[in-house]
């Protein structure tokens, strides 16, 4: 019994069909229990004021857009290296989800910006490095869209999806290069002293928690939809050429 | 490779083969730009440089569906994937084609403009220094894009949409080297990461856009 | 219950509507094209075995 064998569509479909309703609950719940808890039970921050509340959906989205496009490149080099149909498909699946939560950390990051900072978009490293980003998952989702052949469509996305790491990641430096920023350091790193303070950090766990998981429920979802959709294709295929012989 | 190269240049002079084409959107691209901000020298001279990126940029893209398409269409691509000559040699002749007839150009041409643009006069050097240096590298990339929709009908768009971002980081550091020579700053560690993005996209980008190729071919 | 959002509050309010109907939007999107996709099927393979 290996991983692999869930790279098996039909595996894949059968085994994710008793936990997807678990993982979307799992999600909602986290979801809700974290935002309430940040929304109502936190103390407002002494410079920030009640706005450091939008840190509940900033950060977690913030991290899911990266996190999904390095899932993205992951399951793009494993179709790339052993051609599992599943894996492809996960990549494609995940790119609307990653373009919702670059989205949400975009909004929240303006909406933060104009108390905060005093304008809703500055040229700052991050923000910048986050339109870039979105860019990117609008060229790769462009691209899947463009092409009729579903693995030519999947090769070309997987090189798509290397290469723009590649210079997702330049950019990122280049834009640091560009521009000193007004944007804050990591708010979880290993390092305590640069930490937010405990009360805030334990809401946010959970809405990490949930923003994972809900990622990880609309995967699964999105990836069963594109499994169907290319058992559709084949059955019809199937159906044209026997309705062309007989 | 260099029969390759002489004939994709024969092919480009040739009467509607959209050499001038790119140089003369530039041109426009540049003259245009006045109009919009207005003509106060100092907003000029500030923005210059960003500005004549930016058009050779665009410019650089507009003639890039042209690399592969011809050769597609007419059936000669295929071919030139079963000559002996590597797929890989063909992507980087082919972007050396475009450089030849869009960078090199474009490069050449900036100078003037700049004169429009009441570029700083310490800027020319590194304005002539950073695009040489630079426009191989939008070639490059460029030519892994145009591989990407090669059998695409309406595929120019799509082109720009994925090649744009991929233009950021030359784009930064060829303005920024740019503008900091302008204004008497060093400007040798722009330039050097863009020797780097050169360099590195010449050693990646001719092996990325053969693999493209080849699925494309399949 | 509402807690006191002081003068910020339309920022924070703001974020979060914005945020909350962008993740209903997704999940909504993807819960139709999920169900569509899924009556299609059975369609589809109830001609062929039929």
């Amino acid at each position: 019994m290996s991983i692999w064998e869930y790279a098996n569509p039909k595996k894949f479909v059968e085994s994710t069909t008793p936990i997807l309703p678990w993982l979307f609950a799992l999600a909602g719940l986290s979801l809700v229990v974290g935002l309430v808890w940040g929304f109502f039970f936190t103390p407002d921050d002494f410079r920030q004021g009640s706005t450091v509340k939008i840190i509940y959906l900033h950060v977690p989205s913030a991290l899911m857009a990266i996190n999904a496009w390095l899932m993205m490149l992951v399951t793009s080099l494993i179709w790339l290296v052993r051609r599992h149909h599943v894996s492809a498909l996960a990549a494609k699946a995940a790119a609307p989800v990653g373009i919702t939560m670059t989205l949400i950390a975009l909004a929240t990051g303006a909406i933060w910006g104009q108390p905060m900072w005093g304008t809703y978009w500055a040229w700052d490293p991050r923000l910048t490095s986050f339109l870039i980003l979105f860019l990117f998952y609008l060229g790769y989702v462009a691209l899947w869209e463009a092409i009729s052949d579903p693995d030519t469509a999947a090769d070309l996305t997987s090189v798509l999806c290397i290469v723009g790491s590649v210079f997702a990641l330049l950019s990122r430096y280049a834009v640091n290069f560009w521009n000193q920023g007004l944007h804050q350091g990591a708010s979880l790193s290993l390092d305590k002293e640069e930490n937010v303070a405990d009360v805030f950090y334990q809401p946010l766990l959970v809405c990490i928690a949930g923003f994972v998981l809900l990622f990880l429920a609309l995967v699964v979802l999105r990836t069963r939809t594109e499994i169907r959709l290319r058992r559709i294709r084949a059955l019809e295929m199937r159906a044209r050429r026997t309705g062309v012989s007989a | 490779m260099k029969a390759l190269v002489l004939r994709d240049l024969r092919l480009a002079v040739r009467a509607g083969g959209g050499f001038g084409l790119g140089l003369a959107f530039f041109l426009i691209v540049v003259v245009l730009v006045p109009f919009g901000v207005g003509p106060e020298a100092d907003i000029l001279r500030r923005i210059a440089p960003g500005i004549l990126w930016v058009a050779a940029l665009l410019a650089a893209l507009l003639s890039l569906d042209r690399i592969f398409a011809l050769d597609f269409e007419d059936g000669s691509l295929p071919l030139l994937a079963t000559s002996p000559l590597p797929l890989e040699a063909v992507a980087l002749a082919k972007a050396a084609a475009h450089w030849v007839t869009t960078g090199l150009p474009l490069t050449l041409v900036a100078v003037p403009l700049g004169v429009l643009l009441n570029l700083a006069p310490e800027a020319y050097a590194w304005l002539l220094a950073a695009l040489a240096l630079g426009t191989p590298a939008l070639s490059l990339i460029g030519t892994f894009g145009a591989a990407l929709t090669v059998g695409l009908r309406r595929g120019g768009l799509l082109l720009s949409l994925l090649v744009l971002p991929l233009y950021v980081p030359t784009l930064i550091f060829g303005a920024e080297a740019v503008r900091r020579g302008g204004e008497g700053l060093a400007a040798t560690v722009p330039m050097l990461m863009l020797g780097g993005i050169t360099a590195g996209t010449l050693a990646v980008m001719p092996f990325a856009a053969a693999l493209v190729l080849r699925i494309n071919l399949r | 219950m509402m807690p006191d959002l002081g003068k910020y509050a339309d920022a924070v309010l703001g974020a979060y509507a914005a945020s909350i109907v962008l993740l209903v939007l997704i999940v909504w999107l993807s819960w139709r094209k999920a169900v569509s996709v899924r009556k299609r099927l059975a369609e589809v393979e109830g001609r062929t075995d039929g």
